[in-house]
């Protein structure tokens, strides 16, 4: 579904983010990849969602080149990968309700198709009393449940997470994993990247550690080792 | 893409922007302010040039013995000139006539008037061009004109044209300087301040990139990003535009109150009652305008994720 051919990227700088990165990502699989701060894990995850280019190989989803796809046709893909990051990125001048609802504004489906599934999510990310609180007024843990909220509305193909627990306490990193652990189990396919043991030894699915931009380890039951 | 839900984000993101709609708006409003003392100077400027204007005329003087019908067919033939505006027929009896009231007080000018017994005026011609510059072709037409209708001698006593020329000249150029820096101090005034309101626009939505970034990651089409923006755009421009206009009555009230001497008789509130329909389109349309067309090339920098 995903493959990583010969991925390698430098930065203006010279110095190389992801270098010579080989992987395969199969339908409904659950990949957690570690790795220290700079080893990579976060740009290899803007190279699957285009925001980066890469230096030299190619991102394959389904068979397509993502970085062939022109700027004004990208959001099409996009619509089939959901995004979490650790910062949230919520909209600040709409409200959670809103938040979510705009992911299905932008992929143009109906008012009555936004009406009847955003309150479900809501309840499913158990925020259903905080619909109308704008992201300043949320904690952390809420924000990120509303940002996983929004990246599941549309029934995507695949859910990218970048450090979802990066910013969370114990419990809320808890309840996020099990949430992206039932997304997984209804048939999505989840990508994290974490530095968080207790994460990944909770998921118990494959881990790929990279290092200094190398895929050192790619485990299919793995465990945190570094 | 539904309209409805472009319109109703862009209110909410224009409502709930706080400052920066404020500033965006305080900004567009004295943009437009500026663009709206324009056009007010500029109506000044056209009332006093065109007041200058009607104060030139050309006057032709007949001999005395020119006959009535004579006179009013040089004066069809002078009014069907296109260079021609006006022309008004002093007979000599009526010159007679003002002669007098103008001496009203002088005894010995009216007593040697009455000796004479005869009138000793001739009728005459005032004569208004449609533009001080176009006298010469004027005058030139009726050198030749009463060359052609004297057979015998001429019934034109003299022209005033050419000792007024020298004036005539110099008021000509005045009028077309003033025009035309009048119009370059419009442009000049107008460009500035479509600049700085641009900039501003500008620094309002470098506030949302992040915002613009995270939509294109979500999936959004860039015009279902760019759309909500220019209306929040449009909206500022226009409210500026309205508020400019409120603004416009009661400041205009207080100068015409205030400078209705200095201005030759021209009153700005009677121009801000006359034109409000223009002043109403050009100050929010332009306020509009300016807001969609500011907003667009802001957004336009940020949707390249």
């Amino acid at each position: 579904m995903i493959y990583f051919d010969k991925v390698s990227k430098r930065y203006t700088d010279g110095r190389p983010a992801v270098e010579d990165v080989t992987l395969s990502i199969s339908p409904n699989e659950f990949v957690s990849i570690v790795g220290h701060s700079g080893a990579g894990k976060t740009t290899l995850l803007k190279l699957l969602l285009a925001e980066e280019r890469p230096t030299e190989g190619s991102v394959f989803y389904e068979s397509i080149p993502v970085h062939d796809i022109p700027l004004h046709a990208l959001h099409h893909f996009r619509r089939k990968v959901g995004t979490v990051f650790q910062d949230f990125r919520l909209i600040p001048n709409k409200t959670a309700y809103e938040n979510i609802a705009f992911a299905m504004e932008a992929a143009g489906r109906t008012d009555e198709e936004i009406e009847s599934d955003v309150p479900h999510i809501l309840e499913l990310v158990d925020l259903g009393d905080k619909a109308h609180h704008f992201p300043r007024q949320l904690s952390g843990g809420e924000q990120q449940r509303v940002a996983i909220g929004r990246a599941i509305i549309n029934q995507p193909d695949i859910i990218v997470a970048d450090e979802p627990t990066g910013n969370l306490d114990p419990v809320n990193t808890y309840e996020v994993v099990e949430i992206l652990k039932k997304i997984n189990e209804l048939g999505t396919t989840v990508i994290i990247t974490t530095h968080n043991k207790g994460v990944v030894d909770a998921i118990g699915k494959r881990v790929i550690t990279m290092d200094r931009g190398r895929l050192v380890r790619d485990d299919a039951a793995g465990h945190y080792v570094l | 893409m539904s309209t409805r839900r472009v319109l109703s984000a862009g209110a909410k993101s224009f409502a709930r922007g706080g400052v920066v709609s404020f500033a965006t708006v305080l900004v567009m409003t004295v943009t437009l302010g500026i663009i709206g003392i324009l056009l007010v100077l500029s109506a000044i400027l056209d009332h006093t040039l065109a007041n200058i204007r009607d104060k030139v005329d050309v006057n032709v003087y007949f001999v005395t013995s020119a006959t009535e019908p004579e006179i009013e067919e040089l004066a069809d033939k002078l009014r069907a000139l296109p260079e021609v505006a006006e022309v008004a027929y002093t007979s000599r009896e009526e010159a007679l006539a003002e002669f007098r009231l103008r001496h009203a007080g002088d005894q010995l000018t009216l007593q040697a008037l009455d000796e004479l017994g005869d009138n000793p005026l001739g009728a005459s011609l005032a004569i208004k061009a449609k533009d001080p510059s176009q006298y010469e072709t004027v005058v030139k037409f009726l050198d030749e004109g009463t060359a052609l209708t004297a057979g015998t001698a001429s019934i034109v006593d003299r022209v005033n044209y050419y000792q007024n020329k020298e004036v005539i000249d110099r008021l000509t150029g005045f009028i077309r300087l003033s025009e035309r820096a009048g119009t370059a101090f419009v442009l000049l005034f107008a460009i500035a301040s479509i600049v700085i309101a641009l900039a501003t626009v500008r620094l309002a939505i470098y506030s949302s990139r992040e915002e613009i970034g995270v939509m294109r990651l979500v999936g959004a089409a860039n015009t279902y990003i760019r759309a909500p923006f220019i209306v929040a755009g449009m909206m500022a421009g226009g409210i500026a535009g309205l508020i400019v206009l409120v603004i416009m009555y009661p400041a205009s009230w207080y100068v015409s109150a205030k400078l209705a001497g200095w201005l030759g008789g021209f009153s700005v509130l009677s121009y801000y009652l006359t034109s409000f329909p223009k002043l109403f389109v050009t100050l929010v349309g332009a306020g509009v305008v300016l807001g969609a067309v500011a907003s667009f090339l802001a957004v336009r920098r940020y949707l390249r994720v």
